[in-house]
């Protein structure tokens, strides 16, 4: 099997260098091994992920992210809480995205309770979606100028995101915890206006996108620091549960959007899936832009034919889940989000695993960094794009 | 939707596809397979022994099912302090603390639960094993799917089940010197011990129906 192998040959290279690293501190007039620490509070990490890194010179030899610092043990609280006070919980867990982890618990309880949104709360459900993917993403593509010294798409990203925060936050009355979505459909209609405004933003976002293309992708300085640095091979991607543009840049055709059918209005509408080969953090950051410009795209498509009908099914005022167990992933903005939720028959869940992107997407940090220089770190944890709340949970 | 194979993904009929899953497991570990239930058009949960544990990752893979989505475990023992809502003074109220273990069976308290996908399927597997109560021990699974490695550090930690094999089970959230399994259904939700949760009575209207007796509690 190649994956173990290639696997192997790492696992050798890494043991090689520490043993050489060993063995120089007896070595008179050698470098000598030492240990960095980067964060928990810094400006390159995302939050507060702590990565301590063992550094021969300038080269990594071993590291390791310290997590913890983020643990909200929402897998115990949602234990002790009904399922209509668990979206609260989760839309807490991806903050940039929220919305988008509403949606597969709620599916889990509609799975459970086989009862499905009517379609024009399906909708809804997919262009808010959409839009917690652009709002997330954007604001990824903008920070990624700062990870490589460059402050002004930070700015736009700022200015653009507000613009899609503002339509969230108009239908749904939260800007980040929109807790929108209900067990048989939403909360509420959209609001008037809502759908030139939305079609206006979705310009402004397209715009957005050309001028992060024009200003970062082309530029010199950030595809030398990005092109060929932290390549991550398909069956190691797969290996690691990689999801969401980090496997799709390892050339892996998947996404959740298009490869499984839930009662949503992706397969209504015609947007590609994009991949790269390359699997380095160019291709990775490369994805995502694309798929902005594609969730544009949706939004777009979907605000033309949205059904009229109400946006709620009849279900029971007070919500009890018949027993059983049920798993539903879909494609976040940071990959794939799912809860496997089993039920007693009772009014909140029995246990709920909460299977985060990021978690598996940092996972393979260790095996990531082995070998790569210290000012590589900053960039490959930029391409690999966590969420501190998403890895914690 | 430009999908190269959607189309055969749909001529084939969900539940034979899994039961086809099932079958060629079977037929790669044998016995080992101890239950197994197919939801047509939803999931697969497979109930294997535990010292098969490692032995059906590894088939399962060698079957292309070779992304690792997420390794767990369930406690299916119901909380001695239900919900964290009764009256701290008032005597406690009597509870149904039989442990019912859920799809696919099982005898123990606590049971391992992993998935794994097929990639150009897209059909995952739910497998499950028991895990004896006196000695909670499986074999790891790192040496065939290395991101196995956090979720086995994570569930270590939650659980209190050991993994033999593991290279560093450290703990991940958690300082080292912390006492029990958060996730352990004996294990006390602390802040509800202290301090009543009152949203269990919050429930709110349903939007554009006023009218509270819609829809019975069921």
């Amino acid at each position: 099997m190649t994956s173990t192998e290639s696997l192997l040959d790492r696992k050798q290279m890494a043991y090689i260098a520490s043993q050489a690293a060993d063995a120089r501190l007896n070595v008179e007039l050698e470098t000598e091994g030492m240990t960095l620490n980067i964060g928990p509070q810094h400006p390159a990490t995302h939050g507060t992920l702590r990565i301590i890194a063992r550094l021969d010179g300038e080269q990594v030899i071993w590291a390791e992210p310290s997590c913890g610092y983020m643990h909200r043990g929402y897998e115990k609280l949602t234990e002790v809480r009904t399922y209509p006070q668990v979206t609260a919980l989760v839309n807490r867990i991806d903050w940039l995205g929220s919305f988008a982890n509403e949606v597969p618990f709620i599916l889990a309880a509609e799975k459970l309770m086989e009862v499905e949104a009517p379609p024009r709360a399906q909708w809804i459900r997919t262009i808010l979606f959409e839009l917690s993917r652009i709002a997330n993403v954007s604001l990824f593509l903008g920070d990624l100028g700062v990870q490589m010294g460059a402050i002004t798409p930070v700015f736009m990203a700022f200015r653009d995101r507000e613009y899609v925060l503002n339509l969230i936050e108009g239908a749904t009355g939260g800007r980040f915890h929109p807790n929108f979505d209900r067990i048989g459909g939403l909360k509420d209609d959209l609001p008037e206006g809502f759908i030139d405004e939305t079609r206006a933003v979705m310009k402004k976002l397209r715009n957005f996108c050309d001028e992060i293309e024009n200003l970062l992708f082309g530029n010199e300085i950030f595809q030398s620091r990005t092109r060929g640095i932290g390549i991550i091979p398909r069956d190691v991607a797969m290996q690691y549960g990689l999801s969401g543009a980090n496997l799709r840049a390892s050339g892996v055709d998947w996404d959740l959007r298009r490869d499984q059918s839930l009662p949503m209005a992706w397969d209504k509408v015609d947007w590609n899936v994009w991949t790269h080969p390359d699997g380095d953090s160019f291709a990775r950051c490369w994805v995502r832009l694309q798929e902005v410009r594609e969730s544009t795209r949706i939004v777009d498509q979907l605000l033309e034919g949205i059904p009229s009908g109400p946006v709620m099914a009849k279900v029971p005022r007070i919500i009890k889940v018949p027993e059983g167990e049920a798993w539903v992933s879909t494609e976040n903005p940071l990959g794939e989000m799912g809860y496997y939720v089993v039920s007693k028959g009772d009014l909140g869940p029995f246990r709920t695993k909460i299977r985060s992107a990021s978690f598996n997407n940092i996972s393979i940090v260790p095996w990531l960094l082995k070998g790569v220089y210290v000012p590589d770190i900053i960039t490959i944890l930029a391409s690999l794009y966590f969420i501190l709340g998403d890895i914690d949970r | 939707m430009t999908s190269p194979d959607s189309s055969t993904i749909a001529e084939i009929p969900g539940d034979t596809l899994r039961e086809r899953i099932v079958d060629d497991l079977r037929s790669k570990i044998g016995t080992d397979l101890l239950d197994s239930l197919v939801k047509p058009g939803n999931d697969v949960w497979v109930r294997v022994a535990t010292s098969a544990w490692k032995t059906t990752g590894q088939a399962l893979r060698e079957l292309g099912f070779d992304y690792f989505c997420f390794l767990s475990a369930i406690d299916w023992m119901p909380s001695p302090y239900g919900k964290g809502e009764d009256d701290p003074t008032a005597p406690p109220p009597e509870r149904d603390d039989t442990i019912r273990q859920g799809y696919a069976g099982g005898s123990t308290r606590i049971q391992m639960l992993a998935r794994l996908v097929h990639p150009t399927l897209h059909v995952g597997v739910n497998i499950k094993c028991d895990v004896p109560d006196e000695d909670a021990t499986v074999d790891s699974w790192v040496s065939v799917f290395a991101g196995a490695n956090w979720h086995e550090r994570e569930t270590h930690e939650m659980f209190g089940i050991s993994f033999s094999g593991h290279p560093d089970l450290r703990n991940m959230y958690l300082p080292t010197e912390f006492e029990g399994h958060p996730l352990r259904k004996d294990f006390p939700l602390l802040a509800r011990m202290v301090k009543p949760w009152p949203g269990i009575v919050d429930v709110e209207p349903l939007p554009g129906g006023g009218d509270d007796e819609e829809g019975d509690e069921s």
